[in-house]
């Protein structure tokens, strides 16, 4: 600790390097040679797979024949006919998860980064200790949770909650398993650690002082919130809704385990061509379609909230 | 009412403590059914308390050997991705070079790509190049999709170290080698171990890339999958619990080892 927190020696005036002479070729190449494990690692595993997959989308043939590439892109067409609903769906669950889980995680990290004080590390780790029993687990752990006559149906039962949510579609008849809601909820609860952790950094970085300033200039609490804390921790709002948003659109543990062919994502039907009907250019034409999707979505919306620095 | 004002003050506090209370129910849940004794195939009613899982925790077919392989790969893994990893951020932080800003975005694409893409298109390469599916497959795609986050959290470290201690170790005559492993490499470290742990996590836990690449090889997230659909033994309760209690246990000892040396220090 003593070596980081030496007081800041007076910088120097005169240039670092006295001499400046050309570094030799050696030491110009260190970074390239520091660069080439994981980046041919990135470009072989990931770059081109993506450029196979995009070739194989425009392929026609059968499993027996073979698959040749023939600039078919009557598969996009095909591929987005049949299956558009559940992109909609998929997009449309991955919204509201990541909405629910801005709401939920907020006041939990504004907790832990104001109000925890002493608890503060031990809040963190219920935060993360979740995640060292395996997702699947606990995602099952979640059909005893909402299962048909369980404590949970009870009592959104008795308060008439599901009446509504059966009014608006997201339930069936006092079922909650199987139905929208299991799913949301699912991946709500599955990626909330993802929201929770950006605010958390971006909340604890905020001065104190800033909010006392607000006070002293008789700002209301709620006032302080709307005009100091939350435009401060927007980098952790827009990096948390793209880390719960990006892979809640392309799940499909949640909406197999919880719900039901109703609630089928895009993801499932990417798995069941890929791996069961072995449909491989309608699986990466679907993927591809994907994939564009979720970085349109990515680009428009960090253009949008203007903080490119993400990275 | 003073109990309407006491919720209206402490609104913030419930409602973070109810979203806590969310996030921890199911590792309730799963701790109560490791103790169950199911009648049916299946472990989501409660029947009656019962020790006979834990006594026998590999008392399941392949249950222990697809944990054993976990294990492996999230190791290997781990390993590869963080030698690879480490490197690149140095790269990046230390260096001005060509394809720069290029070489950021390839970095940055995989964490920002739907996983079910990445698992699809890495299948295409393995059919294409005839590869057999297995450990080495899933191995390589472990240590692909682990990368990003080591050079992350390594970055974020080596950005904010004080170039001077490295300037003053060669003033004071050490070696490019000496003053990397002596100097540098410590003050690294402990992001190399956030980015290490990160990558054993994730490797450890995935399933939508391993359930495409593996083939006929069973982990052990695709060995709960499976159970889903033919019958959850109450062994994987039994299995997530002593991994949660282990690793709670881990933070608290470390967290306790911390505060003695903070003590010890000041005293």
């Amino acid at each position: 600790m003593s070596v980081t927190e030496a007081p800041p020696a007076p910088t120097p005036e005169e240039p670092r390097e006295l001499t400046l002479r050309k570094p030799s070729t050696r030491k110009r190449l260190i970074p390239y040679w520091l660069l080439l494990p994981g980046i041919l690692w990135l470009v072989v595993f990931f770059v081109l797979p993506l450029v196979y997959q995009a070739s194989t989308s425009v392929q026609t043939g059968s499993l027996e024949q073979g698959f040749e590439v023939t600039w078919h892109f009557q598969t996009y067409v095909d591929a987005l006919r049949e299956y558009y609903p559940q992109f909609i769906r998929s997009l449309f669950y991955a919204g509201t998860a990541t909405i629910l889980c801005l709401l939920l995680g907020y006041p939990l990290a504004y907790l832990i980064a104001f109000k925890a004080g002493r608890w503060r590390n031990l809040v963190l780790v219920l935060v993360i200790a979740p995640f060292f029993t395996s997702f699947l687990i606990r995602t099952l752990a979640w059909k005893t949770i909402l299962a048909d006559g369980g404590a949970v149906v009870d009592v959104l039962n008795t308060l008439h909650v599901l009446d509504v949510t059966s009014w608006l579609g997201w339930t069936e008849s006092n079922r909650v398993l199987a139905t929208p809601m299991a799913v949301v909820c699912g991946l709500t609860y599955n990626f909330l650690p993802f929201m929770i952790l950006p605010l958390y950094t971006s909340l604890e970085r905020i001065d104190g002082r800033l909010h006392e300033a607000a006070g002293d200039l008789y700002a209301t609490p709620a006032t302080t919130f709307r005009k100091v804390t939350f435009p401060l921790s927007m980098p952790g709002v827009v990096s948390g809704t793209l880390l719960t948003f990006i892979p809640a659109s392309g799940d499909y543990v949640n909406a197999e385990l919880l719900g039901s062919t109703d609630t089928k994502m895009v993801g499932s039907v990417i798995q069941s061509q890929f791996l069961r009907v072995l449909d491989y250019p309608t699986a990466a034409a679907l993927s591809f379609i994907l994939m564009a999707i979720v970085l349109m979505v990515v680009t428009f919306y960090i253009r949008r909230s203007g903080t490119e620095d993400l990275v | 009412m003073p109990v309407l004002r006491w919720i209206r003050r402490n609104l913030v506090v419930i409602a973070g403590l109810l979203t806590l209370a969310y996030m921890i129910l199911p590792n309730i849940v799963v701790m109560v059914f490791s103790f169950n004794k199911p009648k049916g195939r299946f472990n989501y009613e409660w029947q009656r308390f019962s020790l006979d899982a834990w006594k026998d925790p590999c008392g399941v077919a392949d249950l222990c050997g697809s944990l054993s392989l976990s294990l492996q790969i999230a190791f290997w893994a781990t390993l590869g991705a963080t030698a690879l990893g480490t490197a690149v951020a140095f790269a990046l932080v230390r260096y001005r070079f060509r394809a720069r800003g290029a070489i950021s975005s390839l970095i940055f694409l995989p964490m920002a790509m739907p996983e079910v893409v990445m698992a699809a298109s890495l299948l295409t390469l393995f059919l294409n190049m005839g590869a057999e599916l297995g450990f080495w497959t899933v191995l390589i795609a472990h240590i692909m999709f682990c990368l990003s986050f080591v050079v992350t959290a390594v970055k974020a470290r080596v950005m904010s170290m004080d170039p001077r201690l490295e300037e003053a170790a060669r003033d004071l005559y050490a070696g490019p080698v000496q003053t990397f492993v002596r100097v540098t490499l410590p003050i690294a470290a402990p992001g190399i171990a956030a980015g290490a742990l990160l990558a054993f996590a994730l490797s450890f836990d995935d399933f939508i890339i391993t359930n495409f690449n593996a083939g006929s090889t069973v982990t052990f997230p695709m060995f709960v999958w499976g159970s889903a659909q033919r019958g959850t033994p109450v062994q994987i309760n039994v299995i997530g619990t002593a991994m949660f209690v282990i690793a709670v246990l881990m933070v608290l000892v470390g967290q306790l080892i911390a505060n003695r040396r903070k003590s010890n220090a000041r005293n």
